[in-house]
């Protein structure tokens, strides 16, 4: 297939970005969207011309490295991540527009890259718990209902690539900081930290830059994992909770 | 703000108080209120059909409310600096989370979003303002200055038993297509503000934690909605077409 594509391009942090239209021939439709890019740039580079920047590593959609606003889509049009979205989700002749994630708290680096530590400093101001290491306890001595499990194990697919922020009106955060609060509240082993955690977490991703949530369930609609928006009622009710409960 | 992250990790005592999720608890406890009050106010309005002496008396029993535990109107003024503070809270809250928001994303896609999240938060924040300009005509033309634009009401037809008569002011005003109209489209904007607001202020207060609670909240948000609508749009209508007549 033949595309059109409009790519944000941007030298660095600072430089003025703009769109660049490029024609590209021949597309397979069994190339993953990333591989599309992949030819792009080679044929800009044998053109002499900078390859386009963006994030990916594993592309086998459990990293959470790859991200990007595909025709005003987070991880374009399946639930699925960039990496594993393939170009038989596209027609011949279609344009398509390719966006970095646009959050205050994302800034872009280059191109389409952009820094997500933001969401590294969200999990290291309380998404963790405080055990000894070394001796690991026997694991049936803790044990864990099964619903609990299972909605700790369904939280816990969080890949943090940040659709959620992107796809926000607010680009509020509160889908992955509800699947962290969820993860480990459910969970013997988060009670300890439980109360601290919340507010911690939610002070810092306020801190960063990010927006208030409005309940619009836009984050969930694109979420690759399908964290569902139940997080963040648990999120809420936590943050409740913590107001009573926390010493 | 530099763009390349330059944000640290905060230092010191945090507070849940101080988060936008608490603004948020604000939002749905000041709403919830709103909306007991709007059904209330719904069934008080519905008296017109009785005639303006039943809504006028219905009136008088409002003022009457814990007499004499407290004086006469007692209740009534406490429930109305109720409702102020609460409405200053409520479109604080509101104004801060929405400039928040536009903070957290300077730089729009080139794409538009057609995905029912922006649209949604549009909803709220315009039909907010909406709800506030109307609030303001509202309060002056029936409850501060009491104000007729209806000139086939003189002074003294607009008086029953010697006293003036809200009931029968609020028939002189519906008479007029255009207070109809003005009424209807705040209605609109109470409407949606109810159809996503009742549902968000339980995901807000943590209620929504399963399935089926999820469900209600939704349910419960589009039966207010419907009946709010419904409910406050009826008298005008009945008046506009001479079926509650003076
Ligand atoms: C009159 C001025 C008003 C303004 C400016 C206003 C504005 C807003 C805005 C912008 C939101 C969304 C805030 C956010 O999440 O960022 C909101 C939420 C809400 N509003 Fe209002 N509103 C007003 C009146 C009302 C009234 C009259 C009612 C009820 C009858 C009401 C009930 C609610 C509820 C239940 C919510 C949901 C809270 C939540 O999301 O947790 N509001 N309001
Ligand atoms: S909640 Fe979903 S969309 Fe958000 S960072 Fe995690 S995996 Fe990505
Ligand atoms: S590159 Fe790892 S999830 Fe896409």
């Amino acid at each position: 297939m033949n595309l059109t594509l409009n790519i944000w391009r941007q030298d660095g942090p600072n430089a003025q970005g703009r769109m660049v239209t490029y024609q590209l021939a021949d597309v397979s439709e069994h190339m993953s969207f990333l591989e599309m890019l992949d030819v792009l740039n080679e044929q800009l580079v044998e053109k002499g011309e900078e390859p386009i920047a963006f994030d990916s590593d594993c592309r086998e959609g459990i990293c959470g490295m790859c991200g990007l606003m595909i025709n005003g889509k987070a991880h374009g049009p399946e639930v699925t991540t960039t990496c594993q979205l393939h170009m038989r989700s596209f027609h011949d002749g279609d344009t398509i527009t390719v966006e970095p994630w646009r959050a205050t708290a994302f800034p872009v680096l280059r191109d389409l890259v952009v820094d997500r530590s933001a969401f590294d400093r969200i999990i290291q101001s309380g998404g963790f718990i405080s055990v000894n290491t070394g001796a690991a306890p026997e694991a049936h001595s803790v044990p864990v209902p099964k619903p609990k499990a299972d909605r700790a194990f369904e939280s816990a697919k969080c890949i943090g690539c940040g659709a959620c922020v992107a796809a926000c009106p607010n680009a509020s955060a509160m889908l992955f900081m509800g699947a962290k609060v969820t993860h480990l509240g459910e969970l013997p082993q988060g009670q300890p930290e439980r109360w601290a955690r919340v507010v911690k977490m939610v002070s810092q991703h306020d801190h960063e830059g990010f927006g208030g949530c409005t309940n619009t369930g836009a984050c969930a609609d694109v979420c690759p994992k399908e964290i569902p928006l139940d997080v963040i009622n648990q999120l809420n009710k936590d943050l409740r909770g913590s107001m009573s409960k926390r010493a | 703000m530099d763009p390349v992250a330059t944000t640290t990790l905060l230092t010191g005592e945090t507070t849940a108080r101080r988060t936008t999720v608490f603004m948020k608890f604000l939002m749905a406890t000041t709403g919830a209120l709103f909306v007991f009050y709007v059904l209330m106010h719904m069934y008080g309005n519905l008296k017109i059909f009785a005639g303006p002496a039943a809504f006028d008396e219905y009136a008088e029993h409002l003022r009457e409310i814990l007499v004499p535990i407290l004086p006469y109107s007692g209740f009534l003024w406490l429930f109305r600096a109720l409702l102020v503070v609460s409405l200053v809270v409520h479109a604080y809250a509101a104004f801060t989370l929405w400039s928040r928001a536009n903070g957290a994303r300077p730089q729009r896609y080139a794409v538009k979003n057609a995905a029912k999240g922006a649209a949604r938060t549009k909803m709220m924040r315009w039909g907010g303002v909406t709800l506030l300009a109307w609030l303001i005509f509202h309060l002056v033309q029936f409850t501060i200055a009491k104000v007729n634009f209806n000139g086939a009401f003189s002074a003294d037809k607009l008086k029953l038993d010697g006293h003036p008569s809200t009931g029968l002011l609020v028939i002189a005003s519906f008479q007029l297509w255009w207070v109809v109209l003005i009424y209807l489209i705040a209605l609109v904007a109470l409407g949606m503000h109810l159809f996503h607001g009742v549902w968000s202020g339980a995901q807000t207060l943590g209620w929504t934690n399963s399935a089926t609670s999820r469900r209600l909240a939704h349910t419960t948000a589009h039966l207010v909605a419907g009946i709010v609508v419904l409910g406050f749009a009826i008298p005008p209508l009945a008046i506009l077409f001479g079926i509650v007549k003076g």
